[in-house]
């Protein structure tokens, strides 16, 4: 679904474009100018995109049929002076805008209403799965990122032969093995049938945790590793075909420092901005390998919410999500001239 | 006459596109995988009359059998045929991709093709736009649909269709700025042709074929997708036959070391959305060959 965008620049020399010496004293200060105001537009337009989603994630509880009030309260049966008197405390009373106004200054300071399951507020039941939830997302991003960039670079440097077969193979059928999939499979196989690994819950204490974690993380990555492998062939090939990598070839510079320095490194843009685009699915899929593995975490409280009618909870979560997205997204862009040095010149140098 | 507008205006003989389409069938793996699908939407049309139990119907002394003569597929733990809820349940789990593909690629031309044809200020506005849609992954959409309107399929079809909206309306937008900058085009707006049919009737056609293998890749998405939404629990209710809802019934018999129940529908939606894939790539690669743009 989503590719490597194609680099369609010039064969440049490696390296920031060089700016004459002469000038470079008055140049400086325009420059760095320059990337102030890059940096505070780029950010300017991550706080748009966060408000416009804010928006889209609050009004949505108007598109629930009937009242917002009794929608809010399903499961409980309310007297009607009860039902005001939530009616005043939710601020149904006030005009739409300001209702939503009044959220958002609860949200940015981290208040994001009452759990009705729970009892307590959302941030609370929210913050106490966070840490079983970061941890499973950490430990599969670490297996996307070196089994994917890791089996993405054999790939393209045997393109062609039976082992890039071979990988190519495994990553169509790893892009369509959905998480669920993967976690039956790793249940049944290493978990029920070779007691290798437990089969749910969290564990308790750091070892047993982690020993919890290992088959949900590998269940969460496949998915993810997969694509991760398939964009980093793709743009270490493109990078392969490129002159300058030629012209150090013949050269006589050792291929394995041309592959590092020349090839992987400027693949690494692409890579990583597409690596960022697959966040929000990710975190999405962490619904399901919890479900699947009965682990307590925000995944699973998103899924438990939504079939316990909890609305504040569920509302809470998918702004998280997509809020994490969005400012995930925005870090990559902000970090691109770090990662290549020619996109903070041009803005478009590769 | 060009020779470029007419190489176009020979693109637009529509049996030749029809024949080259026919004739995608190009390694061993893609024709496999093409009857493979055949196979299952066959199934998916035939299910009710070559079941051959009822799916619903559990019998409470055969649970968790294992492949038998009775049972083909062995049964789950209420005693259900596995074999004969996986032939009715594709019909469930093949018609609500083919719904979210449909709702979301009609729309994504439309906007595709609106924002291609307006440029400007329309397109750059358009543009912010999807970029906050492509926030909402579409699985988290569909749940948030489900906790909006309930369990069910409605909501979170219509969800996950506009979800899938912004990236068949880029590639729309993309393939029509492409074509706009051709002769043909400018020769039907010189000649005074609209511009809906400009775009639609001369402009769309000849991007379809590319559209239709993005269609296909995302059909397997798509049925990914709602596998999961009902893995959940919260998408296609028992004991209404789905895939994903079959993998989450056969949970608790896997702990018991009887994973077959969830496994035959798991190996049937793995299969389908690789052929799908493996189907929608050799239609692009095909597209590719043939026109080099």
């Amino acid at each position: 679904m989503t590719e490597a965008p194609a680099g369609t620049a010039p064969p440049a020399p490696a390296g920031p474009v060089p700016a004459g010496p002469a000038q470079a004293a008055p140049a400086q200060a325009p420059a760095v100018l320059a990337r102030a105001g890059r940096v505070l537009r780029r950010l300017a337009a991550m706080a748009a995109t966060l408000l416009v989603t804010s928006f889209l994630v609050f009004s949505s509880l108007y598109l629930a049929p009937g009242d917002p009030v009794s929608f809010l309260v399903r499961g409980r049966s309310p007297g009607p002076e009860q039902l005001a008197e939530l009616r005043h405390q939710y601020g149904f009373d006030q005009p739409f805008l300001l209702r939503y106004w009044h959220w958002l200054e609860g949200v940015v300071q981290g208040d994001f209403g009452r759990s009705h399951l729970f009892h307590q507020d959302v941030s609370a039941v929210i913050w106490s799965r966070l840490p079983s939830s970061l941890l499973l997302v950490t430990t599969a991003a670490l297996i996307i990122a070196v089994v994917g960039v890791g089996a993405g670079i054999v790939g393209a440097l045997r393109r062609g032969t039976r082992t890039d077969r071979t990988l190519m193979l495994l990553v169509t059928i790893g892009a369509a093995a959905p998480a669920f999939v993967v976690a039956l499979l790793l249940r049944s196989l290493l978990g029920v049938r070779l007691g290798w690994f437990p089969t749910i819950g969290n564990g308790s204490g750091v070892l047993d945790r982690l020993h919890h974690v290992v088959l949900p993380a590998i269940a969460l990555a496949v998915t993810f590793t997969a694509l991760v492998t398939r964009v980093t062939r793709s743009a270490m090939l493109d990078e392969l075909r490129r002159e300058h990598v030629e012209v150090a070839l013949s050269r006589g510079t050792p291929r394995r420092t041309v592959i590092r320095r020349h090839v992987l490194r400027n693949a690494l843009g692409p890579i990583v901005t597409v690596s960022a685009l697959l966040v929000s699915g990710m975190l999405v899929s962490t619904a399901i390998v919890e479900t699947a593995f009965g682990m307590s975490g925000v995944g699973s409280l998103l899924v438990q919410s939504v079939d316990q009618l909890d609305f504040q909870v569920v509302q809470a979560i998918v702004l998280l999500v997509v809020a994490a997205f969005v400012v995930v997204n925005a870090l990559v862009d902000l970090l691109q001239p770090l990662i290549d040095p020619r996109t903070a010149a041009g803005g478009s140098a590769r | 006459m060009t020779p470029d507008t007419r190489a176009a205006a020979a693109r637009l003989g529509r049996p030749a596109r029809l024949t080259r389409l026919r004739a995608l069938g190009g390694s061993p793996l893609q024709r496999t995988c093409l009857l493979l699908l055949a196979l299952f939407v066959l199934a998916a049309a035939a299910a009710p009359w070559i079941a051959p139990q009822d799916p619903t119907f559990g019998s409470l002394g055969d649970t968790l059998l294992g492949p038998g003569a009775g049972h083909w597929l062995g049964t789950d733990q209420g005693g259900h045929d596995t074999l004969s809820a996986l032939l009715v349940g594709t019909r469930t789990s093949l018609v609500g991709p083919l719904a979210v593909v449909v709702f979301s690629t009609v729309t994504g031309i439309a906007v595709g093709l609106f924002t291609a044809w307006r440029g400007g200020r329309t397109d750059a506005l358009a543009g912010r736009v999807l970029d906050v849609l492509f926030a909402f992954p579409a699985l988290l959409l569909a749940i948030l649909a489900v906790a909006l309107f309930g369990k069910g399929m409605t909501a979170p079809v219509l969800a996950m269709a506009i979800a899938y909206m912004p990236y068949t309306a880029r590639l729309v937008r993309g393939l029509a700025l492409q074509e706009k900058a051709r002769p043909y085009i400018a020769a039907y707006t010189v000649q005074g042709h609209s511009a809906l049919f400009v775009t639609v009737r001369r402009m769309l056609p000849n991007i379809a074929p590319t559209l239709l293998a993005q269609a296909t890749v995302n059909f397997g998405y798509a049925l990914l997708d709602l596998a999961a939404l009902s893995f959940l629990g919260l998408g296609v209710q028992p004991p209404t036959p789905d895939w994903g809802a079959m993998i989450n019934q056969g949970q608790a018999a896997v702990l018991q070391g009887q994973p077959l129940s969830a496994i035959v529908p798991a190996v049937a939606v793995v299969v389908v959305v690789v052929a799908f894939t493996v189907v929608g790539e050799s239609l692009s690669d095909t597209i590719a060959g043939r026109d080099p743009r």
